[in-house]
C-alpha cells in the first residue's frame, strides 16, 4: 500500500486499531476516525471518478459539504467516507464515475 | 466587463431593476436592439426565485383560463432553442436545453381525467393547435419503464422541455456583463425619481438616470410600481425542492415533480403554500414530495437526498403576467411572471422589442397582462 502521505497522525490521538478493507486489501485504521481520515493517512486516492468527466478526486473538506470523498462503503456507493466512521472488516472500494441506480425490482 | 460599482452617478438608455432571469432576459432583448442598459441588483442577498426553480421550459396547461398566456408560453418555448444557442455562442456555456417533451403524472385515474378534460379545453381554445396525448399506465410505462407500477398515466406534450436553471443564470450574468452592460449590485432600489422619459433610480450610494426604465424585481415590484404610476399586486408562494444524488440517467422527461439533470442529479419539487418571505423548509412538506417522487419512480427509495431549499414563487393574483407601459410616465414598464425559465426566450425577444420601440407586436395581446384586470 502506498504510504507517501501529507497528512500525520496526531499522537495524542492514539486509539485502538481497526482493519479496514480498501480495494480489496487490509487498511489499518484508528478506531473513531472517518474512512476519508484513514484513507488520506495512508495515502490512498484518487478516491473517486466523476460522474460527468471522470476527473480523479479525494476527500477534501473533511466535513460533510464538498461530496469529493464519495466512495462505495460496504456495497453503498456514493457514501460519505469523511461522514462515515471506520469499523472492524468495513469493505470500501473507491466509486468509479455516476452510481448505478438500483432496479425497480428491487423495490418490489 | 463591468467595473466594480463606485458610488456616484451612471447614465444608461434604459435602467433594468431587478438582475433575474426576468431582468437579465429583458436587458440581453434590449441590448440586442442596440441599447445601453444598466441593471440594478440587490446582490446575493436577493430573494432569487431564478436560483430555486425547478427548470422547466413548460407549456402543457399553462394559461387553461387565459389563451392568451397559453399562446405567449409557447411562443417563448418556440424561441428557446436560437435563445439557448445564443448563450452557448457568447460564453461558451451549455444550458442543457431539451425539448422532447414533457410528461406531467397522474398519479389516480379521476386526476387524469380531470388533466384530460382540461388539456381538450385548452385545444380547442386554440383552434385545435395544442399538442398533446393522454397516456395510460401502460403507454407512460412504454416511455419511462421506471414508473411506479400504481401510476394512473400522464400527459405528454412535445411543446415541453427543461434546462439547468443555474447554468442558465450564470450564462446570462455573463452575457449580459461581455457586452458591456453595467450590472450594478448596490443593494434593494430605496426610490425611483419619475418624470415623462427621465427616471432616476437610487440604490445604495449608486444614481442611476435614464429615460426608460424596466421593473423586473419581482416581488420588490410591489413596492416600487406605484412610483412609475403603475400597480404590482404580487405575493410569495414557497415551493420546497430536494435535491438527490447523482444516479445513472433513466428519466429523459422532465415532469412537473421530478426531473433528472444532465449530470444525474435528481430534483423533486412543486409544492405550493402562503408563508410569506420565508425561504425555510419544512419535514411534512419534504415528506410529501419525498412521498409522491417515490410512488412515481420508486427506485427513488434507495437514492439518497442531500440537499433542499425553499424558494418564493412571484404571483399574481390570477397566476398570470404583468406586462404594462405606465400612462403617466411613459417610458416605465412593468414585466412580472412566475415563469421567468419558460418565458426567457420571449422577455429577450418580442417583449424586448416592445420596450425598445414603444410599440407591442399585437399578436401577443399585451392588453390582456395590464394589471387594470385586478
Amino acid at each position: 500500500m502506498p504510504t507517501d502521505s501529507n497528512f500525520k497522525r496526531l499522537p495524542a490521538n492514539a486509539a485502538a486499531e481497526v482493519v479496514i478493507w480498501v480495494e480489496g486489501k487490509p487498511l489499518k485504521a484508528r478506531a473513531g476516525e472517518s474512512v476519508a481520515a484513514a484513507v488520506l493517512a495512508a495515502g490512498l486516492g484518487p478516491t473517486r471518478t466523476t460522474p460527468v468527466s471522470a476527473s480523479p478526486r479525494a476527500p477534501y473538506c473533511m466535513m460533510g459539504v464538498c461530496f469529493e470523498c464519495l466512495m462505495e462503503i460496504d456495497g453503498q456507493e456514493n457514501t460519505q467516507g469523511c461522514m462515515t466512521t471506520v469499523a472492524e472488516g468495513m469493505q470500501v472500494q473507491f466509486q468509479r464515475g455516476i452510481r448505478n441506480v438500483p432496479e425497480v425490482e428491487d423495490n418490489a | 466587463m463591468s467595473a466594480a460599482a463606485k458610488p456616484g452617478s451612471v447614465k444608461a438608455e434604459v435602467t433594468v431593476i431587478g438582475g433575474g432571469l426576468v431582468g437579465l432576459a429583458v436587458a440581453r432583448g434590449l441590448q440586442d436592439q442596440g441599447l445601453n442598459v444598466a441593471v440594478v441588483d440587490e446582490g446575493d442577498i436577493a430573494l432569487r426565485a431564478s436560483r430555486g426553480n425547478f427548470g422547466l421550459v413548460w407549456v402543457q396547461g399553462k394559461g387553461d383560463t387565459c389563451p392568451e398566456y397559453a399562446r405567449l408560453s409557447r411562443l417563448s418555448a418556440t424561441l428557446w432553442q436560437d435563445f439557448a444557442n445564443g448563450l452557448a455562442e457568447h460564453t461558451g456555456i451549455d444550458v442543457q436545453l431539451s425539448q422532447i417533451g414533457g410528461l406531467y403524472i397522474c398519479l389516480t385515474e379521476q386526476e387524469l381525467e380531470q388533466r384530460r378534460i382540461m388539456l381538450e379545453a385548452m385545444r380547442d381554445a386554440q383552434q385545435g393547435d395544442y399538442p398533446f396525448e393522454v397516456l395510460d399506465h401502460d403507454a407512460l410505462k412504454a416511455k419511462v419503464p421506471e414508473i411506479g407500477p400504481t401510476v394512473a398515466g400522464a400527459t405528454h406534450s412535445p411543446m415541453d422541455g427543461h434546462v439547468n436553471p443555474l447554468l442558465l443564470m450564470r450564462a446570462m450574468v455573463q452575457r449580459f456583463t461581455d457586452r458591456n452592460g453595467q450590472l450594478i449590485t448596490t443593494g434593494p432600489v430605496t426610490k425611483i425619481e419619475s418624470n415623462p422619459g427621465r427616471f432616476v433610480v437610487h440604490s445604495g450610494d449608486q444614481v442611476i438616470e435614464s429615460s426608460r426604465v424596466v421593473l423586473a424585481a419581482g416581488l420588490g415590484n410591489r413596492e416600487l410600481a406605484p412610483q412609475v404610476g403603475l400597480s404590482a399586486p404580487v405575493s410569495p408562494n414557497r415551493g420546497q425542492v430536494l435535491i438527490a444524488e447523482r444516479v445513472k440517467h433513466f428519466l429523459d422527461y422532465p415532469t412537473g415533480h421530478v426531473r433528472q439533470t444532465g449530470e444525474g442529479t435528481i430534483q423533486c419539487g412543486d409544492s405550493k403554500e402562503d408563508v410569506g418571505l420565508d425561504t425555510g423548509t419544512t419535514t411534512d412538506v419534504m415528506a410529501t414530495i419525498a412521498h409522491r417522487a417515490i410512488t412515481m419512480f420508486p427506485l427513488l427509495a434507495k437514492v439518497r437526498l442531500i440537499r433542499s431549499w425553499g424558494a418564493l414563487r412571484v404571483m399574481t393574483p390570477d397566476g398570470y403576467p404583468i406586462y404594462q407601459q405606465s400612462e403617466q410616465y411613459p417610458g416605465a414598464f412593468l414585466v412580472t411572471c412566475h415563469s421567468g425559465v419558460t418565458l426567457a426566450a420571449a422577455h429577450a425577444g418580442p417583449i424586448a422589442e416592445w420596450i425598445a420601440s414603444g410599440v407591442a407586436d399585437p399578436s401577443l395581446s399585451l392588453e390582456t397582462f395590464h394589471a387594470d384586470r385586478f
